[in-house]
């Protein structure tokens, strides 16, 4: 399916991320390049072949529920674009 | 016990169907290591992982795995070997990391079954699932005019969804649901249930259709029901307000929605209202669950007795009735203060004096009884005063008083107070003849043939005793006397 | 012989030796780095930390104590390893003014092994891009060119490392290689890169760009450095899952000097038209150098490599948007005003990120979204598995792979900007053995007709650096490479 201008901008949406009007159709034309070259995959025939899930096949590591981590609220806080020591601060949300 | 709303033209059926959101017990949060523990200052139970630092990674925490699985074969359910945590991508501000870590195509725990007893009848509601995931943080919004402030304390506490099946029929089916499932999790000690602190919330999947249908018809969830009250009073009224929707010829819109337990009225959630794509894929950052049997086995072999195999036991083995034993096992702490009171002593005097004499002054002080200041041993010691005669009962539930605000021995009680039962008939018999020459003209009565004042000579000779007689055996010296008299 | 032009045993034996100083070595670095501020190879400089950190290791060399090969080396770290109190932008604007209260793990392990950071180098925006144009900070120059008065690419997305060493600014680099971003750039540079095996280095603490992909490994001079600097990077580390608990082996004795009977094999499927002649040439060279070292050279098939870089399109991208959903405004970075919260997010993110990084954002989120999933992110899965299953195949048969780093040398800034297809062709040689996470090394094979260096590849099997090291330093010592960036002659560094 070929993107358009409309595609551009529910994509966008869905990413968070402003795309100026003016970008959109030459973002268009680029992730049309991008899934027509991509579209190469159909040649390979995957019906019996099961996906990825790690790369190395190791056994998932596990932690001991140990509570390492004591109060360090300022290093959290600290690269905060808000003053607020105490919380992070975004605009106002109406639920 | 069938529920059905009846509207303007015919009765209609409701179908539930829970997703149980509950907290998992385990001291550090799923993925970091900061406290999982409740009322911190905010912000500072947060790891470099619970803010989405640039370059930190998840590392399971054992026990939430451990936990999952405890839980899943307490509620009967498959557990599946191999598992797998996939993102959930959204943007919010309480998601630090723009994705929730959670379960999708894979969950660790697949289908099981709960039953619940209704008024008698059994009903089996089918579990769908349960599955691992964080925990978001917490937004605020009512301390600052402008800005919504968020503390990240709760981000990456483990919880486990646990979703039912549309198999509930009622209001308060639904509620006896959450009560059993809250029940069955504090026995496995695998969520503590603490509905105020937010250890247990659920959303409600509603939806109305005529009595003896089975088409299943649009439903709205109702997100984030933290009472019991609260599930039962949102969805009678969400299954109303369909009903309503239907009779007047409108159609119910798939949405989620609130339940305001001020007004008692679900309403729609704006902020919820655009379409969502969480673009599920399986985190890179994380390997595949997977679990030995034997794994398995070692919790299966480590589950405690659940509520229900207790029931069991306590109407077979221990004659008690089926409605004391299911209020005995409801909770966790009554069943074990029970059988630590139990031990030895006639299990019906125990679990009435746990829910009469023990509930009532619990409830007349609002405690709860694993702060009972009366422990089940010293309650114990009561009990052995009542069966060994020492004291009756009457005076037995007076000591219980004294013990109350005592740290006094119950034995050292009754010693002090001189309270007990008399049984030196001589001591009975020479109040009996005080009685009966004090109150001639109740006497007469008697022998005229009025049975009901007898009672009342009973109860003169008991406060001449300080209720330290046997009531039968004063009544039978009281008819012996005036019967020959 | 200036400071500068040393390799890192060559330094080592030096200090080891007492012929120089920690600091006279850092010194002669940093101003280095000063001179050469044109080559736009260095974000963040830190000649404060880099003195301090080289006196305390005169101090332990005083005593009698090292930290073992690295220390009191000069290096650059790139600047998507977050460094604990120092800026790190990860090149991208949405990172504006982020001093990271912790430090990776890899940077935190070369500087516990004694290495001497001078500053955090130029990048790709996150990671994203082969000729490193897409930084934030602006593009970063080739010390090789042309007498055609353009500048050339160094590659990327390690584009500023790989400058870095070849201009002799640094002894060595920690980069990060997802699908080529160590290798190209090394190849580009006329210098050695290394990825080792997916897992062997801990991704904590480095801006994550494709979390199945990412890993750090070293740029350096020759093939012994970088299995030197290797050697500081690698640990298993409790705090990234990912991370393997496999034995760490000494690289450095792996160098042998004998390959005898090594069986090295040569995949046809990386004979692609879009090579140019003269990587032909080369390669064949670097085949006939083996043989007469006394390797047995073996055809090989790998049938699905032309399908690796489609499919390193859709998983890297999409692993991506995930990954970069954190940098949204609102607890550190770049944050752009706006009338209510989305609108903040739109803004934040619209401003904050560039160009290439917003495009592979949005493939990555069209590739997840509902309805494309199975076509595209689980399909790609699925190639990946055959793509991971062809080499299982070949290492049985062979001890390791010969292959061109790059299909072409270095292109002018500004060039193949067009079709962004056109410049992910940079990769082909490189992301089949990331797709499969096995370890390889490109070193300098020769120059092209005009004077560039091109790069040979060599791939192992997974945990086997070992042998990855042993036959790069045979090849690298019957290549011989003994030519310098020109800029180094201009410069006099």
């Amino acid at each position: 399916m070929a993107i358009d201008k409309a595609k551009v901008k529910e994509i966008a949406k869905l990413a968070r991320m402003k795309v100026a009007d003016k970008d959109e159709s030459e973002l268009a034309t680029e992730l049309n390049q991008i899934l027509d070259w991509i579209e190469q995959l159909d040649e390979v025939d995957t019906k019996n072949v099961l996906p990825v899930t790690s790369v190395t096949s190791e056994i998932l590591s596990q932690r001991d529920d140990k509570v390492t981590n004591l109060d360090q609220k300022d290093k959290v806080l600290a690269n905060s674009p808000s003053d607020n020591s105490d919380f992070y601060v975004v605009p106002k949300v109406v639920e | 016990m069938s529920y059905f709303i009846s509207g303007e033209k015919e009765d209609w059926e409701v179908v539930i169907g829970l997703e149980v959101h509950a907290q998992v017990v385990s001291d550090s949060k799923l993925f970091s290591d900061a406290s999982t523990e409740f009322g911190a200052k905010p912000n500072t139970q947060v790891s470099l992982v619970d803010s989405a630092m640039p370059g930190m990674l998840p590392v399971i925490n054992k026990v939430c795995i451990k936990q999952a699985v405890r839980t899943g074969l307490g509620l009967n359910s498959k557990i599946n070997l191999h598992s797998v945590f996939e993102r959930k991508n959204y943007f919010y501000p309480d998601l630090p990391q723009g994705y929730q870590i959670s379960q999708y195509l894979q969950p660790i725990v697949g289908e099981g079954i709960v039953t619940l007893e209704m008024s008698g009848e059994i009903r089996e509601i089918g579990v769908e699932r349960l599955h691992l995931e964080q925990d978001a943080g917490k937004s605020i919004h009512d301390q600052d005019p402008r800005n919504t402030l968020i503390d990240l304390n709760r981000a990456g506490v483990a919880l486990m969804e646990i979703v039912s099946k549309p198999d509930l029929r009622s209001p308060q089916e639904a509620g006896a649901y959450m009560r059993k499932l809250r029940a069955i999790m504090r026995y496995l000690g695998t969520c503590d249930g603490n509905m105020e602190e937010g250890s247990l919330r659920c959303d409600a999947n509603v939806s109305v259709r005529p009595k003896s249908t089975s088409e299943l018809r649009t439903r709205a969830e109702i997100k984030n029901i933290n009472s019991v009250r609260f599930v039962e009073d949102a969805i009678e009224y969400e299954a109303k307000r369909q009903v309503d929707i239907y009779d007047s010829g409108g159609t119910v819109n798939q949405e989620t929605r609130l339940y305001d337990s001020d007004k008692g009225e679900t309403r729609s959630m704006r902020s919820k209202e655009e379409a969502h794509d969480y673009r599920y894929f399986p985190d890179p950052d994380l390997l595949p669950i997977d679990l030995s049997t034997e794994f398995v086995d070692e919790i299966r072999k480590g589950l405690p007795e659940l509520p229900d195999a207790k029931k069991l036991r306590f109407v077979g083995e221990m004659g008690l009735s089926e409605g004391d034993a299911e209020i005995l096992v409801s909770e966790k702490e009554i069943a074990d203060y029970f059988e630590d009171l139990s031990v030895g002593r006639d299990p019906k005097l125990s679990a009435n004096w746990v829910i009469h004499e023990l509930f009532a002054r619990l409830k007349k002080d609002d405690l709860n009884i694993d702060n009972s200041p009366v422990k089940a041993d010293r309650l114990g010691s009561l009990l052995d005063l009542i069966e060994d005669k020492t004291i009756t009962n009457q005076i037995a539930t007076s000591v219980l008083e004294t013990m109350w605000t005592s740290a006094e021995d119950p034995v050292a009680i009754v010693e002090k107070k001189g309270l007990q039962q008399i049984t030196d008939t001589g001591q009975i018999d020479s109040a009996v003849e005080k009685v009966i020459l004090e109150n001639t003209d109740q006497v007469s009565q008697y022998k005229d043939g009025n049975e009901k004042v007898l009672g009342w000579l009973v109860g003169q000779v008991m406060k001449t005793t300080q209720g330290k007689a046997d009531a039968k055996s004063v009544n039978e010296i009281l008819r012996k006397k005036m019967d020959s008299g | 012989m200036t400071l500068t032009s040393l390799t890192i045993s060559g330094a080592r034996d030096k200090l080891q030796s007492g012929e120089f100083s920690s600091e006279e070595l850092i010194k002669e670095h940093i101003s280095t780095v000063e001179k050469c501020k044109n080559l736009n190879a260095f974000i963040t400089s830190t000649p404060e930390i880099a003195l301090d950190l080289a006196r305390k290791s005169d101090a332990r060399r005083a005593r009698g104590e090292t930290l073992g090969g690295m220390d009191g080396i000069p290096i650059g770290i790139k600047d998507l390893f977050c460094t604990e109190g120092v800026l790190t932008t990860a090149a991208s604007h949405i990172l504006d003014g982020f001093i990271p209260p912790y430090e990776s793990t890899v940077s935190g392990n070369l500087r516990s092994g004694g290495a001497v950071m001078i500053g955090k180098t130029n990048m790709d925006e996150f990671a994203m891009g082969s000729a490193n144009i897409t930084s934030h900070y602006g593009p970063v120059k080739n010390p090789w060119y042309l007498n055609d008065g353009k500048d050339r690419v160094p590659g990327g997305s390690s584009g500023g490392s790989a400058s870095a060493v070849a201009a002799n600014l640094c002894l060595g680099a920690a980069a990060s290689d997802t699908g080529g971003s160590i290798r190209q750039p090394a190849s580009f540079c006329g210098i050695v890169g290394m990825k080792p095996t997916y897992g062997r280095c801990s991704r904590w603490g480095m801006v994550a760009f494709s979390s199945s992909l990412d890993q750090a490994g070293p740029l350096t001079k020759t093939v012994r450095d970088a299995s030197i600097m290797l050697q500081s990077m690698v640990s298993h580390d409790p705090k990234d899952s990912t991370s393997s608990p496999e034995v760490i082996p000494n690289f450095e004795a792996a160098i042998t000097g004998d390959i005898r009977g090594l069986k090295v094999g040569i995949p046809e499927e990386y004979r692609i038209s879009e090579m140019s002649p003269e990587i032909d040439k080369l390669w064949s060279k670097g085949v006939e150098l083996l043989k007469s070292a006394g390797a047995e050279i073996v055809d090989v098939s790998l049938p699905h490599t032309k399908y690796a870089l489609p499919t390193y399109y859709i998983i890297a991208p999409a692993e991506a948007s995930s990954n970069l959903a954190r940098y949204d405004g609102v607890r550190y970075g770049l944050r752009v005003d706006g009338s209510d919260l989305n609108d903040m997010y739109e803004a934040t993110r619209g401003e904050g990120f560039g160009k290439e990084v917003k495009r592979r954002i949005m493939i990555g989120t069209y590739v997840l979204s509902a309805g494309y999933y199975d076509a595209y992110y689980l399909k790609a899965q699925k190639v990946r598995s055959l793509i991971i299953q062809d080499f299982n195949d070949i290492f049985d048969r062979v001890d390791v792979l010969l292959t061109p780093t790059t299909p072409f040398a270095a292109f002018p800034i500004g060039e193949k900007m067009d079709d962004p297809v056109q410049m992910y062709i940079n990769d082909i040689f490189t992301v089949p053995a990331s797709m499969a996470g096995l370890p390889s090394l490109s070193l300098p094979g020769g120059l092209s007709d005009e004077g560039l260096p091109l790069g040979l590849q060599l791939i192992t099997k997974a945990f086997d650096e070992e042998t990855l090291f042993q036959c790069g330093d045979i090849l690298e010592k019957q290549i011989n490479f003994s030519h310098q960036a020109p800029y180094i002659e201009e410069i006099g560094s």
